[in-house]
């Protein structure tokens, strides 16, 4: 009996009327934990019943309390018939089974009932009296914290980052049950969120074990998912990153508004460098950054434009022998040949019938794998990650060795943070990714759930394969994520391939000189673009120069990653929202041959969102992807893919080359007239955006006229032809020489129509920025007020014989629309950041397509000077001065044009935002109104880590709550719009009203990771499912705290807000 | 390419005062949207229609699901769906309690029920307020009226504290309730003249004064309690006001009064002359509105008998306003000189809120 559970029900108010004939009701509660039950008395006759109830007392073990949701039940007495349910509420009291969280649970509960919505609330009190157990076989997890904040929680500091953990459990679904054909659909939703809410409790009881096992303390960036697999089950699956985490007792002054890279910046002198001759020969691994498979640079520069690449979609080879596979893209020659100069391998079209291996697929498994990573060249060219470790310098090889041994104890090195502790990540590879598309079958055993354990560990063995590739020998920025239709399901992981600072990821086991030395090894704000991996054994043609930072080492010209952008780096303007969308019609199927087609166009999509990707990010001028994530979905007569991710200007890195138009019908003098016109309005839009984001890289502001394109590539160029001393020199020369620009070839009307499609996205209206990282780079003052919102549309395609570029547009336009009105609906808040935008796209039915969009606006200060700015100024003018002496030996060409700009204009920094159009904030005062009567305590959501302004003091424990709302009366209700509207609103009530009950005033990392939604107008009925998840916190404001930060002003300049923090 | 459902919910219920003004004032999102755009917010913002038509959907469809709870405003600050700063819920309460002066001077006095309800097509069309608008204005009187009816207490401390108005909105319901209660007359064509204003200050006063609750006590002291209902005229009083009779029915009486109020205003009176050939008339006038106040028809007719008995022919001799307010104190005052008369309180309880109306009601 480790643990007694203890629960008071206070009172009820605006409850429903029951009885019709006295307008009043006569209502009672259930209280239920596991398998006992307490009733109150019947409180007759009113709508707000005072109960009072005595303190109902479950004895209970540990693993129940962390397994099983408290439940209480309002109902109506009758003595005549049966009583009638007002509702529910669910608790999750895991909260408080840790000392550090929260103590008691108390406060008003909405009464939810899955058919009619909230129906007033109950006011109950919940305490647990723990018991100490030290039996070592226990099966409870008590104490293990969990957090969905996917970096080191504030308050906290990092002594040991562990590792990866994951589990899942399965069931079957209720609603599937023989027994759903005969009671009614609330008795189902209630079985079904039941069901889920103990599935999540114990997945969570399950995933604590093993941190224990680990000897941990805590889950950082924790990861709940369920699939609704229909028929074949219900899965619900975590991951999440172990940790040691230590409470800090006095907090260091965190600035959460201000991630500027110029904190904390050391100024190391270079020449200190222990070994100056290794950083050209770069680190010691072969490694692929996944960016360069996506770098279709090279490939744009031989004149097909469909699908020429040498680099897209290569199947591995030989790890899974077992099952059959099928290879979903010709292998090209270059892999058999070893050849690590592909120039002119293979064209997916010329071989894009594929062969048919169709015939092999007997198992009801169907393993496809779609090993997005050029990567694969290198691995099966026999590159293994030690074959270059020689050429590393001896420190590089130390380092290695010991954060290999940390990794590789482990099944997989990977890490679900996206934001890490100073000095963690040391170098960062690339996009890592796998996909695999399988068919769903029933689970038989639920205790066994094998065979999804088995999928989800294949997708992880190859994202570590392709990591180990890219010689990185770790993954971060981790994420999984599935997408069913039917009885298809694709799985997806992802991840950024990185190498890694073992500090962090055991105790003691380096030494201090050594990690001082690692420290200083590290160049601030740019070491972490350095390539991993070794340039003399570069299986492809990439594009290295020389860090445009620090001058040393080698860096590639753009960089994808699933990460935040560290806070050390240096990035140059802004950043902003880039997204690329794809869809493709397939042809309604069945089972295996459903599955086989999806495989089949799995690639071709892959391979086309990078393509976009990488050209938006061109045309923003911009050279570095963060927070990436790519979303595939299924439906039953089309494929989605949706990419995400944050462009910056990283100033480490090269500046991007324009994009060149080039006609195939050269003769044709209007065509041509056509053409040099699209590479004008391309060329605009470049300096435009240029402009916008204020991205003025040293080289640029040099020369203020000239085309953007192709003079300061040549300047690159010439550096590392200079500085190269390897046979690959001329090689790789050539190759720049046509990168240069970046070459859209225009043969048909479909490349017309992408040009096209890259040319209609809308930058937000000036005051605007939006990304879907934490926080927008270039932007660190922020003030307090934040309004977080779910959008959800839904567009029915019109007619039947849709074409691919017909619906690509509708897709197109519905995205676009919808920022339009985001932007519009908050245009008060201007001048204004829309952070953590994330878009979930889903098809619910044959002719729907469905967006949700989560984000949270946060006003800044546009008046506030950029003080950080400029103080990374003065360090970037110490380190160009640095550089100098030691570029002395470069040509003096180079030099001169480069080295003098390197300070930023100190004008520019100072006058950076000047361009909010509309009233300069004038619902500002919004904020400052006086707090009267109201009686509910404001909650704060935010899907950021942190909250502007203030400060977060305790940590209370993870929400993770699953609704289902149904209804028989659509029309009545509003329509769809109205009740969707209406359900979501009850979410974000019912999290506020817990996190409130657990003596929060915010949620922090908050996600809404499901919302399925379906409709039945015919029958007036829609179902709604919507899972969320995010950290109960208590946070303070800073001037509350009397935190007198002089680095930050921004948060202290607003006072109206501290007093009445009215928005949200 | 259509939208079959578009939705955006904010952590912070957003509130588009423009978009709330619109959707009280009924119009539907058709007309809302086409008058937005007339307004240049496209122009400002650079929107297109498309985006205006969904954020006013949007908007309509939030208000539609708070109209419930600004039904009971006290549910609105409690309640935990809609997280709405404090400022904000005065403003949605505030405003959609408000009403139109034109469509108030349509219904007030008259009974608040069905039957009313369905003359609303006529007011609309009268008075070019949507039926929408017309509706909910008539709904938020009878919902208030419904909810103070039986109440105890300062009637507008009582609306005040089931509808969070302001005091002065608070004050101009009661006036409303009031008059329902009393169903006084004001439609007919000679009140066309008097704003809903004038009948507002009349109804103050007599709630101040000829009211139950403002038996015996200073109006300042709401918690004694005792019986003390607003909404209702003091049935005694009306029924002593018969004893007033007197200063008209006794010729002796009524000869002395007015040779009091000519000896003193003598001199000082523009329409002196016209005041002393009128005098007895008028105070036949005044009194015996005062001795027939016991029919339920005579208090419906209160103010038209004013209007006729008193101020119709005031302004047809063209007295100026200074001239009747020196008339009635004096006319008020002297009837304290009186030796045969033993009413005193009574009369200045009668005629200390009449004088005040009548300054109120007399203008063009």
């Amino acid at each position: 009996m480790p643990g007694k559970l203890k629960v008071k029900i206070v009172a009820g108010r605006h409850l429903p009327v029951m009885d019709r004939a006295s307008d009043l009701t006569d209502a009672f509660v259930e209280v239920k934990f596991g398998n006992t039950t307490f009733k109150t008395d019947v409180y007759p006759k009113s709508l707000n019943p005072q109960w009072n109830s005595e303190w109902f007392k479950f004895e209970v073990d540990d693993e129940d309390l962390q397994d099983e949701p408290l439940q209480i039940t309002v109902l109506d007495h009758d003595t005549y018939s049966a009583n009638d349910a007002i509702g529910k509420v669910y608790i999750d009291i895991d909260p408080l089974l840790y000392s550090e969280a929260a103590t008691v649970i108390s406060g008003w509960f909405p009464i939810y009932d899955t058919i009619h919505g909230i129906r007033g609330e109950i006011n109950v009190v919940v305490k647990v009296d723990l018991f100490n157990d030290l039996n070592r076989f226990r099966q409870s997890s008590c104490g293990v914290k969990f957090f969905c904040t996917t970096s080191i929680p504030k308050c906290y500091r990092a002594v040991i980052i562990h590792g990866f953990v994951e589990e899942l459990v399965v069931n079957e679904d209720p609603e599937y049950q023989w027994i759903d054909r005969i009671r009614t659909p609330r008795a189902s939703n209630e079985a079904r969120q039941r069901l889920i809410s103990l599935m999540s409790g114990e997945l969570q009881r399950k995933i604590g074990l093993k941190v224990l096992e680990m000897r941990g303390n805590a889950v950082v960036g924790y990861l709940q998912c369920f699939d609704l697999e229909g028929e074949s089950g219900l899965v619900v699956r975590a991951i999440g990153t172990a940790c040691t985490l230590d409470k800090l007792s006095s907090p260091a002054a965190f600035l959460p508004a201000c991630n500027s890279p110029s904190k904390e910046m050391k100024e190391i002198p270079f020449n200190e460098d222990p070994n100056p001759n290794t950083h050209s020969s770069g680190p010691s691994t072969p490694l692929k950054n996944q960016t360069y498979s996506f770098s279709p640079s090279k490939s744009y520069s031989r004149q097909s434009s469909s699908s020429d690449t040498d680099l897209s979609l290569t199947p591995k080879t030989a790890p899974y022998p077992q099952g059959p596979r099928i290879y979903l893209c010709p292998s090209s020659p270059s892999l058999s040949c070893g050849s690590l100069h592909l120039k002119k391998s293979c064209l997916l079209l010329s071989e894009s019938s594929l062969p048919p291996h169709h015939s092999s697929l007997v198992s009801p498994v169907l393993r496809k794998s779609v090993s997005f990573s050029e990567e694969l060249f290198l691995a099966a060219s026999g590159m293994g990650s030690g074959s270059a470790g020689k050429e590393g310098g001896p420190f590089k090889a130390l380092l290695r060795q010991q954060t290999q041994s940390a990794l590789e104890q482990r099944e997989f090195p990977f890490f679900t943070l996206t934001a890490f502790p100073p000095g963690f990540l040391v170098h960062v590879g690339g996009v890592v990714s796998a996909r695999s598309v399988k068919l769903l079958d029933r689970i038989h055993n639920p205790d066994e759930p094998e065979t999804r354990d088995a999928w989800w560990a294949e997708i992880r063995q190859e994202i570590k394969s392709h990591a180990k590739a890219l010689g990185c020998h770790a993954v971060v920025g981790y994420s999984e994520s599935t997408s069913i239709c039917e009885e298809v399901c694709i799985l997806s992981a992802s991840g950024t391939a990185a190498v890694l600072n073992p500090r962090f990821l055991q105790d003691g086991t380096v030494e201090g000189c050594l990690e001082q030395r690692l420290e200083e090894n590290l160049p601030a704000g740019c070491g972490f673009c350095h390539i991993p991996y070794d340039e003399l054994n570069m299986p492809f043609p990439a594009h290295l120069t020389y860090c445009y930072n620090c001058r040393k080492q080698k860096v590639p010209d753009v960089l994808f990653t699933t990460i935040d952008l560290p806070t050390d780096a240096t990035v140059i303007g802004k950043g902003c929202l880039i997204q690329a969308r794809l869809c493709r019609l397939k042809k309604k199927a069945q089972a295996e041959a459903n599955a086989t087609a999806i495989s089949n166009l799995l690639p071709f999509m892959e391979y086309e969102v990078h393509t976009q990707l990488m050209n938006k990010l061109k045309l923003k001028g911009m050279n570095a992807l963060f927070g990436l994530r790519i979303q595939i979905t299924v439906g039953e007569n089309m494929l989605m893919g949706l990419a995400s991710a944050t462009g910056v200007y990283l100033a480490a890195l090269p500046t991007p080359g324009g994009i060149q138009i080039a006609g195939k019908t050269p003769n044709d003098g209007s065509y041509e007239q056509h053409i040099s016109h699209m590479q004008k309005k391309i060329n605009d839009t470049i300096a435009k955006n240029k402009e916008l984001y204020e991205i003025n890289p040293p080289e640029i502001s040099e020369e203020i006229i000239g085309s953007p394109i192709p003079e300061p590539r040549q300047r690159s160029r010439l550096l590392r032809s200079q500085s190269e001393s390897s046979d690959e020199v001329t090689e790789l020369d050539l190759s720049h020489g046509k990168k240069d620009a970046f070459v859209l070839e225009i043969d048909d009307t479909d490349a017309m129509e992408d040009v096209h499609s890259l040319l209609t996205d809308v930058p937000p209206p000036s005051g605007f920025y939006s990304c879907n990282t934490e926080i927008m780079p270039g932007i660190n003052n922020w003030t307090s007020e934040i309004q977080m919102f779910t959008s959800v549309r839904v567009i029915r395609l019109s007619s039947l014989n849709l074409t691919n570029q017909a619906l690509n547009k509708n897709f197109n336009d519905l995205c676009e629309n919808l920022l339009k009105s985001l932007y519009f609906k908050l245009r008060s808040m201007i001048p204004c950041c829309l952070c953590h935008v994330n878009f979930t796209v889903s098809l619910p039915e044959d002719e729907l397509i469905q967006v949700t969009v989560t984000a949270v606006a946060i006003t800044f200060d546009k008046n506030q000077a950029l003080q950080t700015t400029k103080a990374h100024v003065e360090k970037s003018l110490q380190r160009a001065s640095t550089d100098n002496e030691e570029l002395l030996q470069f040509p003096l060409e180079l030099c001169s044009d480069s080295l003098p700009s390197h300070p930023f204009p100190p004008a520019k920094a100072v006058t950076v935002e000047k361009t909010s159009p509309m009233g300069e904030g004038n619902f500002r005062n919004r904020s400052a109104a006086p707090c009267a009567n109201s009686t509910v305590g404001v909650v704060k959501m935010t899907p950021l880590s942190f909250i502007p302004g203030a400060k977060i003091t305790k940590y209370l424990g993870i929400i993770n709550m699953f609704f289902i709302r149904e209804t028989t009366s659509l029309r009545e209700e509003g329509g769809v719009s109205g009740f969707l509207h209406a359900f979501i609103a009850e979410v974000f009530a019912m999290v506020r009203a817990h996190v409130a009950a657990l003596g929060g005033n915010a949620v922090v990392s908050y996600i809404m990771k499901q919302c399925v939604f379906m409709e039945n107008p015919n029958k007036n009925q829609a179902q709604c499912l919507i899972n969320v998840s995010g950290d109960a916190v208590v946070f303070a404001r800073e001037s509350e705290l009397e935190v007198v930060s002089t680095q930050q002003p921004a948060a202290n300049c607003q006072p109206a807000c501290t007093g009445g923090e009215v928005t949200t | 390419m259509t939208s079959e459902l578009d939705i955006f919910v904010g952590n912070t219920t957003l509130i588009d005062e423009d978009v709330y003004r619109l959707w009280l004032d009924g119009y539907s999102v058709g007309d809302a949207v086409a008058l937005r755009v007339r307004s240049g917010i496209l122009e400002q913002t650079g929107a297109t229609a498309a985006v205006l038509q969904s954020d006013t959907m949007d908007h309509y469809r939030t208000f539609h699901m708070l109209e419930r709870l600004l039904h009971a405003p006290p549910k609105l600050l409690h309640q935990l769906i809609y997280q709405i700063p404090p400022s904000r819920q005065a403003l949605l309460i505030e405003r959609y309690y408000a009403f139109d002066e034109a469509f108030v001077r349509e219904v007030l006095g008259k009974k608040l029920s069905k039957g009313t309800k369905k003359d609303l097509d006529d007011i609309s069309t009268k008075t070019g307020i949507t039926l929408k608008s017309c509706r909910r204005q008539f709904d938020n009187f009878k919902r208030v009226f419904k909810v103070v009816e039986e109440m105890r207490g300062s009637l507008v401390d009582n609306i005040q504290q089931h509808f969070l108005l302001s005091d002065r909105l608070a004050r101009d319901y009661a006036a409303i309730v009031f008059f329902a209660n009393n169903r006084f007359e004001t439609g007919k064509k000679k009140l066309q003249y008097l704003s809903f204003g004038d009948f507002a200050f009349c109804a103050e006063l007599m709630i101040q004064n000829w009211t139950l609750g403002a038996v015996g006590e200073a109006p300042t002291d709401p918690d004694s309690q005792v019986d003390d209902m607003d909404m209702d005229l003091d049935k005694e009083f009306l029924q002593d006001l018969k004893e007033l009779k007197v200063l008209v029915a006794d010729k002796d009486l009524l000869d002395l009064h007015k040779s009091l109020v000519c000896t003193a205003l003598r001199g000082k009176l523009g329409v002196f002359s016209e005041m002393e050939a009128n005098f007895k008339n008028l105070s036949r006038g005044l009194v015996n509105v005062a001795t027939k106040l016991t029919h339920n028809k005579d208090v419906r007719d209160l103010f038209v008998d004013l209007v006729e008995k008193f101020v119709e022919p005031c302004r047809s001799d063209h007295w100026p306003l200074s001239d009747v307010r020196l008339f009635l104190n004096q006319y008020s005052a002297s009837v304290h000189s009186l030796d045969g008369f033993r009413h005193q309180a009574l009369w200045d309880r009668y005629m200390g809120t009449l004088r005040g109306c009548l300054l109120r009601l007399y203008h063009d």
